[in-house]
Formats: structure tokens, sequence, C-alpha cells
């Protein structure tokens, strides 16, 4: 339990005090938001989508807790280049608590992230349409968060360097997010794709998310929850076997 | 004298390559203990064997009456490590860096934070514990490790060329703590390095492994007096041979080694 506190501690420590990546890793969802939101946003109205912003918004915040929970799961890398991994490694606590420790601090430091994209969205013009499910909405960003840096810790444990990075960029984080819901409804697909999405985990937190804020659910938030909370389980059990093969 | 630390034909295979070959050695209670070895010997490996984070091929440990594959819990309580490379977070100050340690070795808050001021004024640092470990130098991140390793009262303290890349000041500083450490709380210390005439002046014991085994062991004037050498580095140079080590070996190097490996199976 103290191993499970201190290190996710120190995980938010670090979160505090780098502001450079606080601010960097926001340009990127405001790009998006901005570019996309005005860019297409007559357009999707024309088509009778709505309001394109009200649209992308929850999938904006998936996307800036997808990157940054990947992210804190791949710290692990820098760790063992750095050397503090064997600080730990060699500690009298178990595995299990040394992971669960990391990836609950990276998942609230993504989660936090999340938020202040979401207080961004609403600068831009992002409307909340039912303030009760809020809660819920949270639940979901920080399902998301938990979900993928999983994800990030199962795949850091395996790699030894960051020589596989732009990779797992190029080939894991950008097609779970362009292949999801996030900045296109799912309705009127082609039929390929849309089994696609409906095989991404992304698609359901962000279904989740959007219900939540009020847009309105394509599964149903039972649906999304019992998925999301299922993989983040079974991934969660796969990261931290992979971390505790690990050997120095 | 009770052993703190028994290893018994010890064997580390990576496929082909065996990084350690039936190594068997002791380190008393309380004894200063120098393994030596030129670069790629098997130093590090052996480390990582007797400190949980490896598994061996073969062989038996105990490191205070504790065999480190399956009693990995006792072992870790037993010993205090310094890293031949750093493992400080250097996002955090050296108080929160010691405060982490204390807490992952469930040392009781009173005491840790008595310990930390006592360590930390031991080494020196007592006045810089707010500062972030990344604003520090390569000698003062080297004494807080020091000063972190020793916060859970550890039996054994294990340091991996704690002085590698450190002026003389600093080295000196390092290894008079060490030596007072030794004589007033008891604690076994098991070294690498490879100053030679560092090794000389603190260690009891030493073990000079080359190539994954053990080519010499005793009191350094005892190596010095079996080899006929007036320094230590002498003595070393002659167990272990002139070839520079992370290169291909040359024919006759080939040769010292395979001479070497019919005179050890002799001596089986």
């Amino acid at each position: 339990m103290r191993a499970i506190y201190i290190l996710c501690l120190r995980q938010l420590k670090r979160y505090v005090r780098s502001p450079a990546r606080v601010i960097g890793s926001l340009g990127q969802p405001i790009l998006f938001l901005v570019a996309l939101g005005f860019g297409l946003g007559s357009m999707f109205a024309r088509a009778g989508g709505g309001n394109y912003i009200n649209f992308i918004a929850p999938g904006i915040i998936s996307m800036a807790i997808l990157f940054n929970a990947v992210f804190s799961g791949i710290e692990i890398i820098w760790d063992r280049q750095f050397g503090f991994l064997k600080e730990t490694l060699v500690a009298p606590v178990s595995r299990l608590s040394i992971v669960v420790g990391r990836t609950l601090g990276g998942a609230i430091v993504a989660m936090t992230q999340g938020l202040v994209v979401f207080v961004i969205c609403l600068l831009f013009g992002f409307r909340v349409h039912s303030t009760p499910m809020l809660p819920l909405a949270i639940l979901f960003m920080f399902l998301i968060a938990l979900l993928f840096t999983s994800i990030g810790t199962a795949v850091g444990s395996v790699l030894q360097d960051m020589q596989g990075f732009p990779l797992i960029m190029n080939f894991l984080v950008m097609p779970l997010f362009f292949f999801s819901n996030a900045l296109f409804p799912m309705a009127g697909l082609p039929k390929v794709l849309q089994a696609v999405l409906h095989l991404n985990p992304v698609t359901y937190g962000v279904d989740g998310l959007r219900g939540a804020l009020g847009s309105g659910f394509a599964f149903g938030w039972q649906t999304d929850l019992a998925v999301l909370g299922l993989l983040t389980a079974v991934l969660l059990g796969i990261g931290s076997y992979l971390f505790s093969k690990i050997q120095l | 004298m009770q052993q703190m630390i028994e290893v018994r034909d010890l064997v580390k295979n990576y496929g082909d390559f065996c990084a350690v070959n039936h190594i068997s050695f002791s380190v008393e209670t309380g004894k200063i203990f120098g393994f030596l070895g030129p670069n790629g010997a098997g130093k590090t490996t052996t480390i990582k064997m007797l400190t949980t984070v490896l598994v061996p091929s073969s062989g038996t440990v105990r490191v205070n009456g504790h065999d480190p594959t399956h009693d990995q819990k006792e072992v870790r309580r037993s010993f205090g490590i310094v890293f031949q490379d750093p493992s400080l977070d250097d996002e955090l100050t050296a108080q929160e860096n010691m405060d982490l340690h204390g807490i992952l070795y469930a040392v009781p808050s009173a005491e840790r934070a008595k310990r930390i001021t006592m360590l930390l004024n031991f080494v020196g640092l007592e006045d810089r514990r707010k500062s972030l470990v990344k604003t520090f130098s390569g000698g003062m991140k080297r004494r807080l490790e020091v000063a972190r390793a020793l916060l859970h009262k550890p039996r054994i303290l294990f340091l991996d060329e704690p002085t590698i890349g450190l002026d003389p000041q600093t080295r000196n500083s390092i290894w008079s703590y060490i030596q007072q450490l030794s004589v007033e709380e008891g604690v076994t210390v098991f070294f690498t390095t490879h100053y030679m005439e560092e090794a000389d002046r603190v260690a009891s014991d030493v073990a000079v492994i080359d190539h994954g085994k053990i080519v010499a062991q005793g009191a350094p004037a005892e190596l010095k007096e079996n080899t006929k050498s007036a320094t230590l580095e002498d003595a070393f140079i002659s167990l272990t041979g002139h070839a520079i080590r992370d290169e291909e070996g040359t024919a006759a190097d080939r040769n010292r080694a395979m001479r070497r490996a019919w005179r050890g199976g002799g001596r089986r």
C-alpha cells in the first residue's frame, strides 16, 4: 500500500514540476479543436450533424487523455535508462504494488490533462447539456486514462529504449485515435471501417464521455462502462505481468 | 566468524555466452570485500544475482542467510546498494528521494526523519536537502546515493564502482564514510572498483574475476606476495593480462585464457 502511495505521489510531483510538458501536450488538442472544429464546423452543420465543436470536444478530450496516458506508461523506459527503475526493483515491495502505483499516478496525470482540455473546450464554445452526468463523465475520463496507461506500461516493460517510440506513436496511438468515433460519427461509415471502430476501445471511451456530457450515447453507458472496465482489468493484469518479468 | 555472503558454483549464461562461470567465494560479516576485474569480467552480473534482480542459471547464493531467488524480500531488506549508474530521481529533491526510499523500505516516519537528517549531515548534504537532484554535481549525487542506501540500516552495502568519474576529494570522502560505517555499525561492504590503490587501502579481502572465473582471492598483501608485485595494480595486471577488453582478443590472449582455464580445471 505504502509503495503504491509513494510511487503515485512521485508521478504527480513530476507532472506538477514540468510546466513545459503540461503546456506542450496541450498544443496538439488545441490545434485539432480549432482547425477541425472551426474548419469543418460549417460543413458538419450543413450535413445536419449539428454543432461540430460540441461533437468533437469529447473526442479531443479523449485524445489528450489517450496520448498522455500512453506516454505516462512509457515513462518506464526513461526510468530504466536514467536508472531510477532499479531503485524500485531492489526495494522490498512487490512488483504488483510498484506497477499499480506507477499506473495509478500516470492515469491521474493523464486525466488531469483531460480536465484541462475540457476547460479549454468550454472556452472555445463547447457546451455541456446535463451537469448531473458530470461525475459519470469524469469516471469515463479516468477509465480511458487507466486503460491506456496500462497499455503504455505493458509496452514500456517490453521495450529496452526509446528507439521504438515513433513506432508506438504511429502504429498504436495514432490509429487508435483516428480509427475511433472521436472526429466523425459512426453512422453511415463503410462496413469495414465500422467494424474496426467497434473493435477499438477508444470508441467506447469517446462514446461514454460524449454521452455523459450530453450529446447522446451510441452504445449506452452500461456497455461503454463494461467494455472499458473489463479491458482495463485485463490490460492492467498484462502490464503487471510483463513488468514483473523485467530483469536488469 | 559468520558469513554474510556465500556463493557456491554460481553460473550465469546468456545463450552461448557464459558471463559468470562457476564462481565460489564468501564474505565474512563486518568485512570490506573488494570484487575486482577488468571490464566485462562478470562483476556487475554477479552483483545483480546477489541483489535479486537477475536469476542465476545455476549455483547457490546466500545473502544474510537467505536465497535471493526465493526469499527476495528478506534479501532486499538486508542490503543497501549504490549502482554503477545513477539511480536517483532528478526531478525530486534530496529529501524527497530519501523519503521515497524510506517509505519503500517501511522505515517508521519518526525514525526516518531522524536518520535522513543524520545521514545527510554525514555526507555533507544537509544544507541542500530541499534542492532538486538535477542541480547536483556528480559527486553530490553519489554521496546522496550512499546516504540513501544506508537509510534502512542495511547489514550489507553493495557498491558497484562507487567512485567512478569522481575527483580525488570526493573519492576520499566516500571511502572514509564507508570505513567509518564498517567500524561503527558493523556493516558488511561489498564493492567493485577499477582503482586498485583504493582496493588496496580499504579492502580486507579481495577476489579477482576475469572472463567469468575467479582467478585469485585473499588479502591484498597475499595477492601481491603470490604474484611478486609491488602494488595491487601490478598484481592485478599479472593476473588478468595486458589485453584491453571489449575488443576481439588476440591469439596470445586466447592462449592465456585457455591456459588459465586448464589451470583452473586442474585445481578443482
